[in-house]
């Protein structure tokens, strides 16, 4: 039985790389999808632009524009001069918000009074535009802090002391580059698996395997073996390269690590099998990868937390593969989480393995084309 | 030749990509279904906005001034705050993820806060989720600040502020990332269906060898090109029309713009999209690689270097050199800004003329390249 598996599995590389092509593009467009994307996905913001509309150019105002000029995250542009140009900067993208300080606003601040800053910011990027109005608070914040303690008067008696566990820089690329992990494991073992049965199927050579001496079992196995080899060569491959190349930490313990991306390629193995038996021709395999791809990276909390979708949305999540392994990489990676804290995750991978794979042993017999 | 000749030959061969359309489900349920789909998973499984936030809060000492402080947070619809009573059990729901973050109210919090000293509140965030942490911190933020107004008001204490800033959020005041999603999306949708359609069915056409058999009549390449593309291309605005029509009345997002500019920019991407779709096809004229570069090179791109979810300005001076060559970009900037500040000429108008320059660039290699072929 051994020999028969072993002899289907060699069989199997074979027709997945005796093709230049094919080879390639297992191997190259996930590496260049890390790099890519491992720059390209943050949240961040290290470069806003904004401008300034001072209309009291007394010390007060300078002092409280130095803190903005001295942020890190903050470029200043050209100076705005009179009202009518706000729109136009904020318009054409040129700057992302405008400060506009109040005429009165030394003398306000010499008399103690409140002094008058506006802030207009471009909000076409919600989430850029509320961490603009993150920062903007902060600045003014400490700049109260400050200013109250030179000179004088009440301050606030509650202040907030904020610390992030895990990722105490709040970098979001540690989040993108673990989470990156799971997607190009879960993209390269879909193409993979999703196109061998349906190769064959379109080629009629599968009924030819179905009549030699190998069981389903035996053929669901040798065609599971690639996928499963490439996918967790491919994941330690992008775990090395986001640990030496990006820099992610990688605060857990490795056996909990693998345990969590066997499973998850299993998983995936699974899936993608059942999908290239159902169909009948090639270019159906790959829209059906295609297809399932697509909503099992948006709906696994890759890029935007689960918690913020429609409960009904929260439910179908619950079928996604990707969702769980995303929690166990990035709980293994930044809070070195162990099989403990994980078990709740990892039983629904290995449930999700068991009903692909055995549905798509069940489909190699009963769906003929 | 004539021109009517011309003429026929064009319909006849329009007919025939029609019917192979009409009669394949598939390139229909592409165009048509999958915008859809997508549009609606998107739509409703993209959001940043985080409502009902699982916080705790640790309350070492029960009083009137801690009562007050849980309450603002239970009124806010950013939070769903729980109690905990020591420090250790608030940091174990923090490590077991049952929250997101926790806020400490130290035993000494009501006197401290009666007294002349500072009384800190400790916030720890879980910071895996950098941006949804840093999210959180900011709610946190204001939920605090109108707390201690309101508390400061109440106990008659008097408190300089030095500065108060008046923040104004143009285009978007309730700041929802639908409004800023939707548009996106809209474009990750057109590139799918401009590219990876053209790109697989034409592959399709090679692998079988129906479109040599095609060369060898007399329409020229021409004739070829205009047949194949004008079919998609109708599908394609059939798509974008169906993704606006969801935009505007299912998800509600407001369209400052005018429409005939958002037709006249769409009709320049999707030219650009199957242009591009049309040149993989004729440079693999294999389905399985045709179909792994189209979704590398078009719809990837598309998502991650576009500017439709994450900030080009931030990204290394390399990655936004790249982002020049992604049509995507140039259509995300003028969706975003036709659909919530209006009809912005000094943005639009160099926007198009990138789509233009690069939907002749692709169309004219794909020419280039189709003649060479044959010869």
């Amino acid at each position: 039985m051994f020999a028969r598996i072993l002899a289907l599995s060699i069989k199997e590389f074979l027709a997945l790389f005796k093709d230049k092509r094919s080879r390639f593009v297992v191997v190259i467009p996930p590496l260049i999808q890390l790099l890519v994307f491992g720059y390209a996905a943050s949240f961040d913001l290290n470069h806003i632009p904004y401008a300034v509309y001072d209309r009291d150019g007394g010390y007060a105002a300078r002092d409280l524009l130095a803190r903005f000029s001295g942020a890190p995250s903050f470029e200043q542009a050209q100076p705005v001069v009179h009202q009518g140009q706000i729109a136009d900067r904020i318009n054409v993208r040129d700057v992302l918000f405008v400060i506009q300080i109040d005429p009165r606003f030394t003398a306000d601040l010499v008399a103690g009074r409140t002094g008058q800053v506006q802030v207009l910011i471009d909000g076409r990027n919600s989430n850029s535009a509320q961490i603009v109005q993150n920062y903007v608070g902060r600045i003014l914040n400490d700049f109260n802090r400050n200013w109250v303690a030179a000179h004088g008067g009440q301050g606030m008696p509650v202040t907030l002391v904020t610390r992030a566990w895990y990722n105490p820089n709040l970098e979001s690329r540690w989040f993108f580059v673990s989470g990156l992990v799971g997607l190009l494991t879960l993209v390269v073992t879909i193409m993979v698996t999703a196109l061998s049965v349906a190769r064959e199927r379109e080629q009629g050579t599968f009924d030819q395997l179905l009549v030699t001496p190998l069981r389903p079992v035996e053929i669901l196995i040798g065609k599971a073996m690639p996928g499963l080899v490439i996918g967790v060569l491919e994941a330690s491959l992008v775990v090395a390269l986001a640990v030496l190349w990006f820099g992610v930490p990688l605060v857990g313990d490795l056996s909990v690590l693998y345990s969590g991306i066997l499973l998850f390629v299993f998983a995936a193995v699974g899936v993608g099998l059942m999908i290239s038996s159902l169909a009948a021709t090639l270019q159906q395999a790959l829209l059906g990868a295609f297809l399932f791809l697509v909503p099992a990276v948006i709906l696994s909390g890759f890029a935007t937390p689960i918690a913020n979708m429609p409960p009904a949305v929260q439910m179908l999540t619950l079928i996604d593969p990707l969702r769980y392994y995303l929690v166990i990489l990035r709980s293994v990676f930044l809070e070195g989480g162990g099989f403990d804290l994980l078990f709740d995750q990892m039983w629904p991978l290995a449930l999700i393995a068991l009903a692909t794979l055995g549905a798509a042993g069940w489909l190699f017999r009963h769906r003929m084309a | 030749m004539t021109g009517s000749m011309i003429n026929r030959r064009l319909l006849g061969l329009l007919r025939k990509e029609s019917l192979q359309i009409l009669r394949d489900p598939s390139s229909i349920a592409i165009a048509f279904v999958l915008p859809v789909v997508l549009l609606l998973l998107f739509g409703y499984g993209v959001s940043l906005d985080s409502k009902h936030v699982p916080i705790g809060i640790v309350v070492e000492q029960p009083g009137a001034e801690t009562a007050s402080f849980v309450a603002a947070f239970r009124q806010s619809v950013y939070f769903e705050p729980r109690i905990y009573r020591s420090l250790q059990a608030g940091r174990a729901a923090l490590r077991e993820r049952r929250v997101d973050g926790i806020l400490v109210l130290a035993a000494d919090f009501a006197q401290r806060l009666k007294g002349d000293r500072d009384a800190p509140i400790q916030v720890i965030v879980n910071g895996v989720d950098a941006n949804s942490a840093r999210l959180l911190e900011g709610y946190v933020q204001g939920v605090w600040s109108i707390w201690l107004q309101r508390e400061l008001e109440a106990r008659q204490i008097p408190v300089s502020v030095p500065v108060e800033a008046q923040t104004r959020i143009w285009f978007n005041p309730e700041l929802a990332s639908r409004n800023y999603l939707v548009p996106g999306l809209l474009v990750v949708n057109m590139t799918l269906v401009g590219a990876l359609l053209t790109a697989l069915v034409l592959a399709r056409e090679w692998e079988r060898g129906t479109l040599e058999a095609l060369m060898v009549t007399p329409v020229t390449i021409g004739e070829i090109l205009i047949g194949k593309l004008l079919p998609y291309f109708v599908l394609g605005m059939g798509g974008m029309v169906l993704s606006v029509v969801m935009a505007l009345f299912l998800f509600e997002v407001p369209m400052r713009g005018s429409f005939w500019v958002l037709a006249v920019c769409s009709t320049l991407f999707l030219l650009s999209a199957l242009g591009m779709g049309l040149l993989i096809s004729i440079v693999t004229r294999n389905q399985f690689v045709a179909g792994m570069i189209a979704i590398l090179a078009t719809f990837l791109p598309a998502f991650l270097l576009s500017g439709f979810l994450f900030d080009i300005g931030s990204m290394p001076v390399v990655v936004q050199v790249l982002t020049h060559v992604v049509a995507a970009r140039y259509f995300v900037a003028i969706l975003q800004t036709l659909f919530l500040a209006g009809d912005v000429w000094s943005l639009i108008l160099p926007n198009a003329a990138a789509l233009v320059l690069m939907a002749a660039f692709f169309l004219g290699l794909s020419r280039r390249r189709l003649r060479k072929r044959i010869e």
